[in-house]
């Protein structure tokens, strides 16, 4: 059992739901309210992730974030290190990856909200923030939630484009996905064995338990 | 405070409306769907801003499109109650009625109980909106509102979610709560009957325009101003006292002009009501006419003729200090004679009256809120 490996997903998944919180919410709840000529190729983009290839998307994230790229050669200049091969190059992989994941939940919950309840908050005196914090989170919450659970599930089964942004240092971009393929590629099928039902239970777990609170909590609003 | 309203628009409807409500005024902005109305009143609240539009509230400005000044709804001291009441379904009525209150406000929890007692909803202050009826909604919406202390009270349909038998109800008790609101009150409707129960002044809108404003009893006899809701709605409302509920279920009324029996009327005896009376229903006579089965008579004098390009003209007939209106063929006009000052008889059928045609009579205004 590759423990390191174990807890570099949990930790990127983590981090990816705690940037992806306020992205999903902003965003979403943008993307819900507001209509605009661009809005079908702004969802468009947001949802491309899901239908590309991880190897495609994992090509053109080298690309961007390579030596001689513009970002990359930023952040080489700005940290000492280059982006890629770290952590926080999968990081980055791993939040725009999971966009999608993201926002499309947390936009649904925020088109769930009625427009009317939206102007009862502002005619009762809240302010944007207030109403957004009084009224519409505890009303969207559910799409918002389904959206960090999914992000979170699905960074921690990512594959494909942790390959292609050199996740295989230990403890730095070595995932419990790709720990588990370097294993049945040296033939430990035991190894591999008890690291995906591993995976499978924390995935599992993660859902079912997000899925019965929100019955519960469901059950005690209506 | 009184509430000044100037709206134009070319889409997506077209507006070009202006009106004013007094403090502790009820204006009724009547007309069908799709009229404009409804604009209007998201134009005073802030929901919608016109190409042009000015609103002032005691001079306060709120909206002026010239000057650039457009305050959004939360910085408008404006109390709405929306058409499906847009309670807040994650909270009591207790919470929703504490959300619009601000939040300096002093013992909140207290605040809200005694709204929620005006609007008659004592006790159930800790159920949520899915645990309460549509009446019962409806009624923590206008505390909600009121909880704002609201410069303008906007009501949009309130009544139009609800059951008839409810509604009934409401009306009465929106008269009775008004007798503590010293703020303008805008209702929007598409019915008629509920405008001339309710309003104090009326302004028709027809495709985005006020095509005639005025007081209730005016609008309401001005076939001009109702061709657009339709010229039967034409009615008059004749003010009395419940005298009597007699066995048959009928239930005497006396008028300033006389006795009248209807069909059983909730309340009390000794409760003033005003009694909405379509002109279409009333048959007018030279003499007292004999061996009638209709039951209320009523002696008056032809107060005036008003001749339109129908086939028809309301006849304004004054029965003790009131006035009621027939609306007559002009031929049977011509057959009697009539002119103003003759002697008439008004017959009223008591079973053209129907229940919600009839509402409590305001009670007089006393300091609160």
């Amino acid at each position: 059992m590759d423990w390191t490996a174990l807890f570099l997903s949990l930790r990127l998944a983590g981090w990816t739901v705690a940037i992806l919180l306020p992205v999903s919410i902003v965003t979403g709840r943008w993307l819900a309210y507001r209509q605009f000529r661009a809005k079908g190729l702004v969802e468009a983009v947001v949802m491309l992730p899901l239908v590309l290839p991880p190897t495609v998307f994992g090509f053109y994230l080298l690309m961007a974030f390579g030596r001689n790229s513009p970002i990359g050669a930023f952040w080489q200049a700005s940290f000492g290190h280059q982006l890629v091969f770290t952590f926080e190059g999968l990081l980055v992989a791993s939040v725009i990856f999971n966009l999608s994941f993201a926002i499309q939940p947390a936009q649904r919950g925020f088109e769930a909200v009625p427009v009317d309840v939206r102007e009862a908050a502002a005619c009762c005196g809240m302010s944007p923030m207030r109403s957004l914090l009084r009224v519409e989170l505890p009303l969207a919450w559910p799409g918002v939630l389904t959206a960090m659970v999914l992000t979170f599930a699905h960074t921690l089964g990512e594959f494909g484009i942790i390959l292609m942004m050199g996740g295989s240092i230990p403890g730095e971009t070595k995932t419990i996905a790709i720990a588990i393929y370097d294993r049945v590629q040296g033939f430990d099928m035991a190894g591999a064995g008890i690291m995906s039902a591993t995976l499978v239970a924390i995935s599992l777990f993660t859902i079912a338990a997000t899925y019965m609170l929100s019955a519960r909590v469901g059950r005690r609003l209506s | 405070m009184t509430l000044e309203v100037m709206a134009k628009a070319q889409a997506p409807i077209p507006l070009d409306a202006s009106f004013r409500a007094e403090p502790g005024e009820l204006l009724a902005l009547v007309g069908h769907s799709g009229s404009g109305k409804t604009t209007l009143l998201r134009t005073i609240a802030g929901l919608w801003r016109p190409e042009m539009a000015r609103v002032t509230v005691d001079g306060e400005v709120w909206l002026d499109t010239a000057a650039g000044v457009n305050l959004p709804p939360h910085r408008r001291h404006v109390g709405v109650v929306f058409q499906n009441y847009a309670l807040f379904p994650h909270m009591t009525a207790a919470q929703n009625v504490i959300a619009a209150m601000d939040r300096s406000a002093p013992d909140p929890r207290a605040e809200a109980e005694r709204l929620l007692a005006l609007v008659n909803l004592p006790g159930f202050a800790d159920r949520k909106p899915a645990q309460l009826s549509g009446g019962q909604q409806q009624r923590v919406a206008v505390a909600r509102a009121l909880a704002r202390r609201p410069q303008a009270l906007l009501l949009d349909e309130p009544f139009s979610a609800v059951d008839r038998a409810t509604r009934e109800r409401l009306y009465d008790e929106i008269v009775a709560l008004r007798a503590h609101l010293r703020m303008p009150v805008v209702l929007v409707t598409h019915d008629v009957n509920e405008a001339q129960l309710l309003a104090d002044r009326v302004a028709v809108i027809e495709k985005g325009r006020a095509v005639r404003e005025g007081t209730t009893a005016e609008v309401m006899a001005d076939p001009e101003a109702l061709r657009a809701m339709g010229i039967r709605e034409i009615a008059a409302m004749l003010p009395a006292i419940i005298v009597e509920h007699a066995d048959d279920g009928l239930t005497r009324l006396d008028a300033a002009a006389g006795p009248l029996f209807l069909p059983t009327i909730d309340g009390p005896v000794g409760t003033r009501v005003r009694v909405r009376i379509m002109a279409h229903d009333v048959i007018l006579a030279r003499k007292r006419p004999d061996g009638l089965s209709a039951q209320n008579i009523l002696a008056g004098k032809v107060a005036g003729i008003v001749t339109g390009t129908g086939p028809g003209v309301i006849v304004h007939v004054q029965v003790g200090e009131d006035e009621i209106l027939a609306r007559i063929t002009r031929r049977a006009a011509d057959q009697l004679r009539l002119q103003p000052g003759d002697a008439v008889h008004a017959i009223v059928k008591s079973m053209s009256v129907a229940r919600d045609h009839v509402a409590r009579a305001p009670m007089r205004s006393e300091p609160a809120q």
